[in-house]
């Protein structure tokens, strides 16, 4: 008997992919984003949830989020290798196969619908898994490669957290937490455009059609001036609309005027500008502009509460 | 070759480590799992975990 003994530097037979490089395909920053807003969501909503059930919520929708960003990675492999932004992810790099992220995204999605639905409530479950279907079926294999409204609708995927987490907690679905859906959803063209701006040689060269390819760069600033002005509106309706306190309202408004201008500062950028600094500006402050103004949201809802909880204890309204 | 010959793989360094990562990922993974059920079903049933039909 002989014993033939190889080294194997085959990755297909051996895999060198770490946990990181598996962390990696869920998209940790976007998961961040999801953690954040789903919390919001949960933490706003009426009554009160047991610490650890709430927990167990923003686990279940942070993992289904990680799950639809593999199944992302999995199928747009092709057009993420032609991209520097995208080129170095775990797929196209070569570090994972195809079929394990397509596994890895399978698993993890049906563990964190089941474990939301069975642990939390139904209504949440159901929410997650059409979370996860409509970003990595409509938006990644439908949506993204052949219409530049792709991540105006795509990011509806991006905007239920906030839904998911009331929906936890309350187990239903309120004009409150469609507000913050409309937030995020408002918010996700102008913040995504301004980085198509300044990578529209990588999505032209991947083929993706994406609005400044497609409908030209005049067009596409003016559209992300539009939904900048749409997004500062909604971004106050919690006040207006009266269950939200007028210190919300005010910063929520005075982020929003910043937002605008900032979209300005695109709209006014010349055409030959190819530095695209307002664009990249737009793009950085977008970011800061969500965060805040869901912090803000929560920082109000917590202190309203703390406030009608002190009310209480000196008896006034009972 | 023989029929009782057997093909075996030596792997690299780099897949070793790669293994031992994947591995100790899983296992946190899963212990932090069974520790999630435990939990949940302790905070939502309280002490009705412990009532059943003899």
């Amino acid at each position: 008997m002989t014993i033939l003994d190889k080294t194997v530097d085959d990755g297909a037979v051996l895999s060198e992919a770490t946990a990181g490089d598996y962390l990696e395909l869920m998209k940790p920053r976007v998961m961040s984003l999801v953690v954040f807003t789903a919390f919001v969501g949960m933490v706003a909503a009426p009554g009160a949830l047991n610490p650890f059930v709430a927990a167990v919520s923003v686990i279940s929708i942070a993992i289904g989020a990680g799950a639809s960003g593999a199944l992302n990675m999995w199928y747009d492999a092709d057009v993420d290798a032609v991209m520097s932004r995208t080129a170095s992810r775990p797929v196209p790099s070569g570090r994972i196969l195809p079929e394990q992220a397509l596994a890895f995204g399978l698993v993890l999605s049906t563990l964190s619908v089941m474990t939301l639905g069975v642990f939390v409530n139904w209504l949440a479950g159901a929410m997650l898994a059409f979370t996860i279907f409509f970003y990595a079926v409509i938006y990644t294999m439908w949506l993204k490669r052949w219409t530049p409204q792709n991540i105006v609708i795509g990011g509806a995927a991006g905007s239920f957290p906030p839904m998911i987490g009331w929906a936890a907690a309350t187990g239903a679905v309120s004009l409150e937490s469609v507000i913050l859906f409309l937030i995020i959803f408002l918010w996700t063209p102008p913040h995504f455009w301004a980085l198509a701006l300044f990578k529209s040689g990588d999505y032209q060269r991947a083929g993706i059609p994406m609005m400044p390819n497609v409908a030209g760069e005049t067009s596409t600033k003016r559209q992300m001036f539009g939904y900048s002005i749409a997004l500062a509106v909604a971004g106050v309706l919690p006040s207006i609309l009266g269950y939200a306190g007028v210190a919300y309202g005010v910063a929520a408004a005075a982020l929003g005027v910043g937002f605008v201008w900032y979209a300005l500062q695109v709209l006014l950028m010349p055409q030959e500008d190819r530095a695209m600094r307002p664009a990249k500006a737009l793009f950085g402050y977008s970011l800061l502009y969500l965060f805040a103004v869901f912090a803000l949201y929560l920082a109000d809802c917590v202190a309203a509460r703390m406030f009608a909880g002190q009310l209480a204890a000196v008896g006034v309204g009972s | 070759m023989s029929v009782m010959d057997i093909e075996t793989i030596t792997p690299t360094e780099a897949q070793k480590k790669a293994r031992r990562s994947r591995n100790v990922a899983i296992g946190l993974a899963l212990g932090a799992f069974v520790v999630l059920v435990y939990v949940i079903s302790i905070v939502k049933l309280g002490s009705a975990v412990l009532s059943r039909p003899m």
